[in-house]
């Protein structure tokens, strides 16, 4: 797996983002679902500061835009990991065993359903209804990667070489 | 003569007039559908799935969404429909915390009412163990999760009625809920305190916060001497909680009560209405003739306040500085009753009867304390009123009427119409007409400012003089014409504004309306009650006279002022943290807040952070400064706001930040 090195944005250029995402949807209250969806792209999820800028650009009650955004689970309300795990829990995933891969990943993890993101915001564990890859199934999906076929212990050593690849990074830079 | 459209409702023909939907034209003819959803003055949502009917060649549709056609047949009491309506009630009683006796809304609940009326004996379903917590951090409301069933009456009153939207729609499916925005609690956002939520709420999911508790304990304090103060509106609805014709007069039985119950002494609100006509109408007079600012908006209703302060803190210096009817019982109540009473200051115990939940909100803010003493010390409901009567064993409608006290006891008509939409209006006319003319005034009653209709508008002119005023009730109404003064075009002088549909008397304090004409009733009893009245115009209190002679001094005076009269500021709509916009935690940096409220934000805050951010960056000062959006510094009015350090710029600009910005920088090396 290829270890991109990106500068991280600076919360000044995400907040200039934000307020050019809303001017480009001429701060239409129409447009919301569009703009939340580029302002997570933005921060990897939708921090409540920013959505309270957003209401008030929009000009709409912050309840509202909370209500759109807890309706799609695409949208995340808390930071999530900088690997994002999506176990595909679809009929075909499901039924190819897909829930032992996901407590694998969660006990190797030591997460659960309430937490999903380890408190080294390195992993988050999360499951999907269908990725569309059910003749791979069952499918596991790390940041837009598809890994097919997986069993548990695939899962778990698909974690242990990301904790390997970060720790490597780590002394690198440190190096 | 074209012929007249029918169609068929259970095989009998009923005439399609101006029906909007099929549920108005059943209940026409006569047929109670069961709704929960569907409220005449809220947009259709459809979701009850109670008012069920069978249309001939269409299947099962709900009647509230469904537009009445020329022809068709449908049923609305077969088997099918039955045992749909009984499941659907036993879906959301399954879901429902049925703890019915103990819930405050138990003999008003739509949900209990509608189970029994349609034969659910019982629930086959398993309840989801999940229990909410209970909110109780708002001042005038309770909010229960566990009884909500979804709805949506209080989402949709409270966006479009109100145009607040406090509350809203959040999550999906099974853990759908109905919440504030970001899960907060109710006291932390911009709900306004109305209530109108917990009015429309049909089960126990919203309800007024009681009260009644901490009143029982200062009545049972043999030292405490504790008086009472009634609104207008009270009188008129009471009536209704123990089964009298609606809008029965019931001014002296309340007082027999309160005294039975052990009052001290037993005032009106239209006292303080009747100084409010004087001060707020002197106000007027004095914009309208030395060229102040105008329009003036009333100040009596606490909800519209909060609203003005959060969304118009432009327009709050239009607002009357007087004090609402209630707070000026409370400052004259601790100024003058202890003389009265004969006790120590510290032993008044004031109590208002409100039917408004806003109002146990007002009676908190901080203006309306002296040395940490509140001047209402606790505010009653109509509804709490009703159930301290019932919970001390008192047979009301055979209780014998007993006089108020006075001196606050004594009333005119004028303070009795308060609490109608157009009262306000009426009765500073009442006094405006006279004091323009130099001479009493003949006429009365203005029935220009009568009505129902959400925004109103009348026009007279006296002496040459003319006057322009605005009624209206509901916040959303409120929003058409505070925006028309925003920009300049509102043709008015007065503009009164209630935040309940029809004013006071449907506050969501008093009992819950079982018919659609009781809100039509409890007006026509306020207009008869200053019918009945000696005296109908304030002026003519002989009470208020002497209060000012010997209280207060002049009209509008430094007294009346200190007593009667106070301010106003902007308001942030949301505990919220700020949003930071450098790096790091921003320890041992210059802090910098620039305000992203609604205010600021469209006064150019956010080019302001642009350029901020830009100059921070062009001259490397990253390492020393912590910028950070923030959601209102709640100096609206002076907006865009800054805050450097501990200094707060209003009306900042590039020029200013950089400028105070540099001496912090050189302060701080």
């Amino acid at each position: 797996m290829q270890m991109t090195h990106v500068e991280p944005r600076t919360r000044s250029d995400q907040f200039e983002a934000v307020c050019a995402i809303i001017e480009r949807h001429g701060r239409q209250p129409a447009k919301l679902i569009p703009i939340l969806q580029a302002v997570q792209d933005e921060y990897t999820y939708l921090p409540e500061e920013v959505l309270n800028f957003v209401a008030t650009a929009l000009a709409i009650p912050p309840a509202r835009v909370f209500g759109v955004a807890t309706f799609y689970t695409y949208f995340a309300l808390e930071p999530k990991g900088k690997y994002v795990v999506r176990l595909c829990d679809g009929t075909a995933c499901h039924v190819k065993d897909s829930i032992p891969i996901l407590e694998a990943l969660r006990s190797r993890l030591n997460l659960s359903e309430e937490h999903k993101t380890t408190p080294d915001m390195l992993f988050t564990v999360e499951t999907v209804a269908c990725l569309g890859a059910c003749g791979l199934a069952p499918v596991v999906m790390v940041n837009g990667e598809v890994h097919s076929l997986m069993t548990p212990e695939k899962a778990e050593s698909l974690i242990e070489d990301l904790k390997q690849a970060e720790a490597a990074a780590v002394a690198g830079e440190e190096g | 003569m074209g012929k007249q459209d029918t169609l068929r409702i259970d095989g009998r023909d009923v005439a399609i007039d101006a029906e909007r939907n099929l549920l108005e034209l059943v209940r026409k003819a006569g047929i109670e559908l069961p709704t929960f959803c569907y409220h005449s003055d809220l947009s259709i949502y459809g979701a009850c799935r109670l008012c069920l009917v069978d249309i001939e060649g269409r299947g099962i549709q709900s009647a509230c969404s469904t537009p009445p056609e020329p022809g068709m047949r449908l049923r609305t009491n077969t088997g099918e429909l039955r045992e749909i309506r009984r499941t659907t009630l036993e879906l959301l009683l399954a879901n429902h915390d049925g703890s019915c006796p103990t819930c405050i809304k138990s003999a008003d609940c739509k949900l209990q009412a509608l189970a029994r009326r349609m034969g659910v004996d019982k629930v086959r379903f398993k309840a989801p163990t999940r229990p909410a917590p209970l909110d109780e951090s708002s001042p005038a409301l309770v909010r229960d999760p566990n009884k909500c069933v979804l709805c949506g009456d209080c989402v949709r009153v409270c966006n479009e009625i109100q145009g607040v939207g406090a509350i809203d729609f959040a999550y999906r499916g099974s853990q759908a809920a109905v919440v504030p925005a970001f899960g907060k609690q109710l006291g932390d956002v911009e709900c306004v305190n109305c209530g109108q939520c917990a009015a429309f709420c049909p089960t126990g999911a919203l309800a007024p916060r009681s009260e009644t508790a901490a009143i029982w304990q200062a009545l049972d304090d043999p030292r405490k001497k504790v008086v009472a103060q009634i609104a207008p509106a009270v009188r008129v609805a009471l009536g209704e909680a123990f089964d009298q014709p609606a809008a029965s007069q019931t001014t002296g039985r309340i007082v027999a009560a309160l005294k039975a119950i052990g009052f001290d002494a037993v005032y009106d609100t239209s006292f303080t209405a009747d100084l409010t006509v004087i001060e707020e109408g002197t106000e007027f007079l004095q914009r309208k003739v030395n060229g102040g600012i105008l329009p003036q908006f009333t100040s009596c209703c606490p909800a519209w306040v909060k609203y003005a302060e959060q969304y118009y803190p432009d327009l709050l210096p239009n607002l009357s500085t007087c004090k609402s009817p209630q707070q000026m019982f409370g400052s004259l109540a601790r100024q003058v009753l202890p003389r009265i009473l004969d006790t120590a200051p510290e032993d008044l115990v004031v109590v208002s009867i409100m039917p408004c939940t806003a109002k146990k909100y007002e009676a908190q803010r901080s203006e309306f304390s002296q040395d940490g003493r509140r001047d209402v010390d606790a505010v009653m409901t109509t509804q709490e009123l009703a159930r301290m009567i019932q919970e001390a064993g008192l047979d009301f409608s055979s209780l014998e009427p007993e006089s108020l006290d006075m001196p606050f006891g004594f009333h005119t008509g004028a303070g009795v119409i308060f609490g109608n939409s157009g009262g306000v209006s009426e009765a500073v006319l009442r006094f405006a007409v006279e004091k323009i003319t130099g001479k009493p005034a003949g006429q009365v009653d203005f029935h220009e400012v009568r009505g129902e209709g959400g925004l109103r508008e009348a026009s007279l002119t006296v002496d040459g003089t003319e006057v322009r005023i605005a009624i209206v009730h509901g916040l959303a109404n409120a929003k058409l014409v505070a925006d028309q003064v925003r920009a300049g075009t509102a043709p008015y002088d007065l503009i009164e504004v209630m935040t309940c549909p029809g004013g006071c008397i449907s506050g969501a304090g008093q009992p819950v309306a079982h018919n659609g004409h009781t809100r039509q009733d409890r007006a026509r009893s306020l207009y008869e009650a200053d019918k009945s009245l000696p005296l109908h115009r304030s002026q003519d209190n002989p009470f208020i006279d002497r209060c000012y002679q010997e209280h207060l001094g002049a009209v509008g005076g430094t007294v009346a002022h200190r007593l009667l009269h106070t301010h106003y500021h902007g308001r942030k709509r949301l505990e919220s943290e700020a949003l930071p916009l450098s790096e790091g935690n921003g320890d041992g940096k210059i802090q910098v807040k620039v305000c992203a409220g609604t205010a600021c934000f469209l006064r150019g805050s956010q080019k302001l952070l642009h350029a901020l951010l830009g100059y921070v960056e062009e001259h490397s000062l990253q390492n020393m400064v912590d910028v950070r959006a923030n959601f209102c510094s709640e100096q609206c009015a002076a907006g865009p706001t800054v805050i450097i350090g501990d200094k707060v710029l209003q009306h900042c600009t590039l020029e200013r930040v950089r400028d105070v910005l540099d001496a912090e920088l050189a302060n701080h090396q």
